[in-house]
């Protein structure tokens, strides 16, 4: 390559050569980018307001927007682009549920994951008896919780038959935790005590799906833990801090880079899932070939979830103490 | 503190350990040195059984299956039976091999899912090192395009994805000469994707991998150049060694991830059988199979499986086909645990 480029720079900066060079390095990203990502993005807009029908003689499809199409009466042009989305939003007896739901989880997990995985990271980073076990039991979920090992046991024609009677089972059953829940509910009665001890018993519930969705959450933050400088924790000891004070006061603001980093990461990795609801009722509409419903709710969805991102990622962002 | 304490053990060697210790303890302020020492022990105590009772608790669905795994029907439906079968057997193991045609999937997935990571593992390194050690313009919009791709959840753009690799026609290319190529269910569709680092999770490689190469000291670089190495020569020869370490971590990613992956695999890989189609179809065939056996030997039509039989057969699945990725973790945890670290991923 080297002998060929030559002659072609000659002449040129070196500043000019390195651009060069730079997008010959990253030409395959940016080839693959504008043909798998943002030219099937545009399709994917265009797609949610437009008729989309297969031409398996041209082999091929077609799409026309959608007003030119729908031949409803009073429509103005507007409602009929968006119709889709209205269908979606409005029509749809699903998906505006499923939406609330899976925001409602997410709200109630990602704080929990954070949390835990902090937790168990700062755990993981002292020294104890048997401390290479646990680390690779802990990061086994990065492997278990991947790809259609996900509800693998309930993904076949009869189970999803049963499953509905199974969960209503399961709704009858009171487990431990509500027989404790009862006894604290008689016990405190108080309104807003009992709601955080329903939380508090609600992520304890969920104490499963938690680990297994904090593998790679665990290995950032003690990444991050071991590029704290030692140092700092022996002038502060020397000081007199104790442990608590040494974690308010150095590990949380010296991590609190990575808190963004996870709540991003645990927010993708959540909404992405593939056993999630709504993504299950996007796959659904796209194999009965309704691809412009189908998108609009992919469309929906993911900027529902880039908002949600923004503003937490704007709001921790404020809080972030950068060292350096 | 210290000081005294060595100078006191000196003079008590003779007594035992307790007396020794309670006569330090006494020596400091308000028994701080029991204080601490219980305060210690308890918080060590608690560290631990927390900790190996999380171990347990994300272990003991493998342990089940497993123990699910080797029961035989009896036993399946014996209720005084809870985790240890009466007569083990390798029933289920027999079934769930010859309903996934183990040997043969496991042959295919291995090379398929090599080839696919070491693909996109190449690509990714060469769009890393661009990024972390040339300026050219709009580096940082090409960046942001990086992220984004990690943003963009798959599903979004699966519909056109599908579509356009259904009737494969690059911007107009392939019909210059022929008919739109069909790429889907084909692995071809698949390595086109790798080779421009858009695979399954290639945006957080380019990421991991930048962040390597940028903490990579420039002078080794800088010497090589002066010495009148090319950029390519470079790369292939001084930063590609050293950088083996995080390489190996990615490709371990790539693979265990594209093992266990359904979405790019239900596009392009369905007809190669690799595990994660048997995995996931592993029910449904079970299902048919025992109707068709009992229809065979009784001639009775359309008799379900009972769901703790298809529950035993499914776990044995999902641990036969886990098995090699399992294995693989076992070895290279090293691998997978320190990338991170040394990658020093920061926003």
């Amino acid at each position: 390559m080297d002998k060929a480029a030559k002659p072609a720079t000659r002449g040129m900066t070196m500043a000019g050569k390195n651009a060069v060079s730079g997008y010959l390095f990253i030409a395959p990203f940016i080839i693959g980018f504008i043909s798998f990502m943002a030219y099937p993005l545009y399709q994917t807009v265009r797609m949610s307001v437009s008729d989309v029908r297969l031409d398996l003689e041209n082999n091929g499809f077609s799409m026309e927007l959608l007003p030119s199409v729908r031949n409803v009466e009073d429509e103005s042009f507007l409602a009929a682009l968006f119709s889709n989305f209205r269908r979606a939003f409005f029509e749809d007896a699903e998906f505006t549920r499923a939406i609330v739901e899976e925001l409602g989880s997410m709200l109630l997990l990602v704080p929990a994951i954070v949390i835990f995985s902090l937790f168990i990271a700062v755990l993981l980073n002292r020294k104890f008896f048997g401390r290479g076990f646990v680390r690779a039991v802990f990061f086994l979920p990065v492997i278990l919780a991947s790809g259609v090992l996900v509800g693998i046991e309930s993904n076949n024609a009869m189970l999803i038959a049963v499953q509905q009677q199974i969960q209503d089972q399961n709704a009858m059953q009171a487990g431990v935790t509500g027989v404790i829940e009862d006894m604290l509910d008689n016990m405190v009665g108080g309104a807003g005590i009992g709601d955080f001890l329903e939380y508090i018993l609600d992520i304890i519930n969920q104490i499963y799906t938690i680990a297994m969705a904090s593998g790679i959450q665990i290995l950032i933050f003690l990444a991050g833990l071991q590029t704290i400088n030692p140092s700092i924790y022996e002038a502060a000891s020397i000081e007199g801090a104790t442990g608590w004070e040494n974690f308010w006061k150095i590990t949380f603001p010296m991590i609190s880079p990575m808190i963004l980093v996870v709540v991003v990461y645990s927010v993708i990795d959540f909404m992405v899932r593939t056993d999630g609801e709504v993504m299950e009722m996007v796959e659904f509409a796209m194999q009965l070939n309704e691809f412009g419903f189908s998108s609009a709710m992919a469309i929906s969805f993911f900027f529902i979830i880039a908002a949600i991102l923004g503003v937490a990622g704007f709001i921790i962002s404020r809080l972030v103490y950068y060292y350096d | 503190m210290t000081n005294a304490a060595a100078a006191g053990s000196a003079n008590e060697k003779k007594q035992g350990f307790f007396a020794r210790y309670w006569a330090r303890n006494k020596a400091t302020d308000n028994n701080y040195l029991l204080k601490r020492d219980v305060a210690r022990i308890a918080a060590g105590i608690f560290t631990t059984v927390l900790l190996f009772g999380l171990c347990f608790l994300i272990l003991q669905p493998l342990l089940l299956q497993f123990s699910n795994s080797i029961m035989s029907r009896n036993d399946l439906f014996d209720p005084t039976v809870i985790s240890i079968p009466r007569e083990p057997t390798l029933l289920n193991y027999q079934t769930a091999t010859r309903l996934m045609s183990y040997w043969g999937s496991l042959f295919n997935s291995l090379w398929v899912t090599a080839l696919v990571a070491v693909l996109q593992i190449v690509a990714c390194t060469l769009v890393a090192y661009g990024f972390a050690r040339f300026e050219f313009p709009l580096k940082r919009f090409w960046f942001a395009c990086v992220i984004l791709t990690v943003l963009v959840p798959p599903q979004v753009i699966r519909s056109p994805l599908f579509l356009n690799f259904h009737f494969f026609d690059f911007f107009g290319l392939v019909t210059l000469f022929t008919e739109p190529l069909m790429l889907t269910n084909t692995l071809t569709g698949y390595l086109i994707l790798s080779a421009t680092a858009m695979g399954l999770r290639n945006g957080l490689y380019i990421f991991m991998l930048r962040q390597y190469f940028r903490n990579m000291p420039k002078e080794l670089e800088e010497s090589a150049w002066v010495d009148g190495c090319g950029k390519l020569r470079t790369f292939v020869q001084i930063m590609l060694p050293d950088a083996v370490p995080m390489l190996v971590s990615c490709f371990l990613f790539a693979f265990v991830w594209q093992w266990t992956d359904g979405f790019y695999t239900s596009m392009f890989l369905r007809e190669y059988g690799v595990m994660a189609v048997q995995m996931a179809g592993l029910g449904d065939a079970f299902h048919f199979d025992y109707v068709r056996q009992v229809a065979a030997a009784t001639g009775t039509q359309g008799a379900a499986p009972p769901i703790a039989l298809l529950q035993a057969v499914i776990s044995t699945g999902v641990l036969i086909g886990i098995a090699p990725v399992i294995v693989i973790y076992l070895f290279a945890q090293r691998y997978f645990v320190e990338s991170i670290g040394q990658s020093g991923i920061k926003m």
